[in-house]
């Protein structure tokens, strides 16, 4: 079974990002992952590596493919982002600040009591969150749902859910899947966060989920499988799936990452999942990610 | 092949249930809103010839959501509806909605705060024979105790038109407890509706029965043959469980000797409960009597047969009634 597009070969060039795009996006991947350590100095728990597989992938979507406005959260119009993977949160939370959509002195009470921002974004308290999770295994039915509104509405959004490869394992991402493939939205696009590791250990080896683009495959999607930390094939591929007006299904993008990306202790050990560096490894870790390009 | 019935006693489940006006009355109140320019849209799980939103769905199919036997994600497909403006009513059973999506609902509907409209029909012990798996003694327990949902049942397909209506421009999160369609009139017309504002039909200084949904109808057949035989009993309608009209309680508390509720659930947590608290806290020292389903679970019958062993029947609640008055 093997309908699978290898994007890189068949990218039209006019996708690619410009050397000055590469570059602007590769500093926003590197401040999201800044901005995780310094926050998670102030909550002294967090989920650093849950982001740092993430971080281009946040960066080409807040920098690069969303249709946003800035300091307008509720713009209806605006493509839509919710996360299955709701812990990484924290890496998104300065992106919305960056985006004018709440003031940074919130962001710098990150977890204090009262303040919105917890480890799991709430859409009630955090305008630029579209959806509330925290509990795996609803974003992708909150996805379809929100699909299907834009289609009766009218509206060419797109809605793009992250779900962790983890996450493959609650039953209802499967119900979400049939749904969406038999409602044809063709305005869905999930991401997987294919980084291996959930709090138990290797994904394989707590519930194994391969082979996965197959499953995708057989569930009714448009499934590609893209290196998730290359900006270029990231940006290329949602760029063109934003483009491409013939579609009828819904779209999968496996994105293979590494868990902890961009600080090498990490990378290898996945108890980092969960933590807290305390100040002279932070400041190790930050040298470390700037002093690298990924 | 001759596939016409064989004969006029036969029958099957879409022609059946085409013909329940509980159900109707759920459908033509969302036509009633789709063709008033209302956002709605509505969902089932394979079930539209059961709630009879079937109905709807022919009339509005740009409107109507299918999503097969994946209850949960019919919830949280609500949800995002809900998310980016649409109006959703969602139904299935009322023992699979807060029970097997009970973490949804709190998660993606009430605690996101949006306007998702939960339809569980066929509440209580009405599925009969049906058995346990079938049955929702528990839900109005379960969705009360989650903040920032309104929890209504009403009484019959009138009063559900009427709640259905009302709930266009209401703010909160609703789970509608309806029954299975088949309804004794209550309300002659579609009476008018406020969430949260209950119904006295009679008052009385003995004994003030407060009754919910499937129950309304036999407590007021009760309580009048009561009265003609000299008693003096009321009967309110509490539609709304939550947020509970706690004045309409209070007068009743004060101004009647005994209170009984009565419920087509367990009496743990649900009306009675609810009616409890509320009495208690007020420190007003009236005996209140729990009548519904007593922490067990049903046995096996067709429901009238039910209501009849659960004393959840007019006369039933008359033998409860005269216990309770001595």
């Amino acid at each position: 079974m093997t309908d699978l597009t290898d994007f890189r070969q068949s990218a039209d060039r006019a996708f690619e990002l410009t050397d000055d795009e590469l570059a602007r996006l590769r500093r926003k991947a590197q401040f999201i992952r800044l901005e995780t350590i310094r926050l998670i100095e102030i909550a002294k728990v967090g989920h650093y590596t849950s982001v740092f597989s993430a971080a281009e992938l946040f960066a080409a979507l807040y920098y690069d493919v969303m249709d946003l406005r800035f300091a307008e959260p509720k713009w209806p119009d605006r493509d839509r982002f919710m996360m299955g993977k709701g812990h990484a949160a924290v890496g998104l939370f300065p992106v919305l600040v960056e985006w004018g959509f709440f003031e940074r002195e919130i962001l710098d009470n990150y977890t204090r009591l009262g303040n919105p921002l917890g480890d799991h974004p709430d859409m009630r308290k955090v305008p630029g969150v579209d959806f509330s999770s925290g509990s795996i295994g609803h974003a992708l039915s909150g996805g379809l749902g929100m699909a299907l509104a834009g289609r009766m509405l009218g509206k060419s959004f797109t809605t793009y859910v992250m779900l962790g490869d983890g996450e493959m394992q609650e039953g209802q991402v499967w119900e979400a899947a049939l749904s969406a493939a038999h409602h044809k939205t063709q305005n869905l696009v999930a991401i997987i966060d294919r980084n291996g590791y959930q709090l138990d250990g290797n994904v394989d080896d707590v519930i194994g989920i391969e082979p996965l683009a197959d499953k995708w495959i057989a569930f009714g999607w448009e499934t590609h499988v893209v290196d998730g930390h290359d900006l270029v094939a990231v940006t290329s591929l949602l760029r063109r799936l934003k483009a491409d007006s013939t579609r009828t299904k819904p779209v999968c993008v496996i994105a293979n990452t590494i868990k902890g990306k961009g600080v090498s202790y990490m990378e290898t050990e996945p108890g980092w999942h969960l933590g807290y560096l305390d100040p002279e490894d932070a400041q190790r870790a930050i040298d470390e990610i700037k002093s690298k390009v990924i | 092949m001759n596939t016409a019935p064989l004969s006029n006693n036969s029958w099957q489940y879409r022609e059946l249930n085409s013909q329940t006006p509980s159900l109707n009355a759920l459908s033509d109140a969302l036509i009633e809103l789709v063709e008033k320019g209302e956002p709605i849209v509505a969902g089932t799980a394979d079930l539209q010839y059961s709630n009879g939103l079937s109905k709807f769905a022919q009339l509005h199919p740009e409107r109507f959501v299918q999503f097969g036997i994946s209850e949960q994600n019919m919830v949280s497909a609500a949800a995002g509806m809900a998310a980016v403006g649409m109006k959703p009513f969602v139904a299935t059973f009322a023992s699979f909605l807060p029970l097997l999506c009970c973490e949804q609902i709190r998660m993606d509907v009430a605690y996101s705060a949006l306007p998702v409209r939960l339809i569980g029909h066929h509440a209580g012990i009405s599925l009969g024979f049906y058995g346990t798996s079938h049955h929702a003694t528990e839900d109005l327990a379960i969705m009360r105790s989650i903040a920032d949902i309104t929890v209504v049942a009403p009484a019959d397909g009138n009063q559900l038109k009427a709640a259905i209506l009302a709930s266009a421009n209401y703010p909160q999160p609703i789970y509608f407890r309806i029954q299975r369609g088949r309804d004794p009139v209550v309300y002659e017309t579609v009476p008018d509706f406020v969430f949260g504002k209950a119904t006295v039909h009679l008052t009385g200084d003995e004994l003030t029965i407060i009754a919910t949904g499937s129950t309304v109808h036999p407590a007021l057949e009760a309580a009048r043959a009561l009265n003609a035989a000299g008693r003096s009993v009321g009967v309110i309608d509490m539609t709304t469980i939550k947020p509970l009209d706690r004045e309409a309680v209070l007068t009743a508390a004060r101004n009647s000797r005994a209170i009984l509720t009565v419920e087509e659930h367990n009496v743990i947590g649900g009306l009675g409960g609810a009616v409890c608290e509320v009495i208690a806290e007020e420190g007003i020292g009236v005996k209140v009597r729990r009548h519904g389903i007593y922490d067990e679970y049903s046995l096996i019958a067709p429901p009238t047969h039910l209501y009849r062993h659960y004393r959840l029947d007019a006369a039933g609640i008359e033998s409860v009634a005269l216990e309770v008055l001595g």
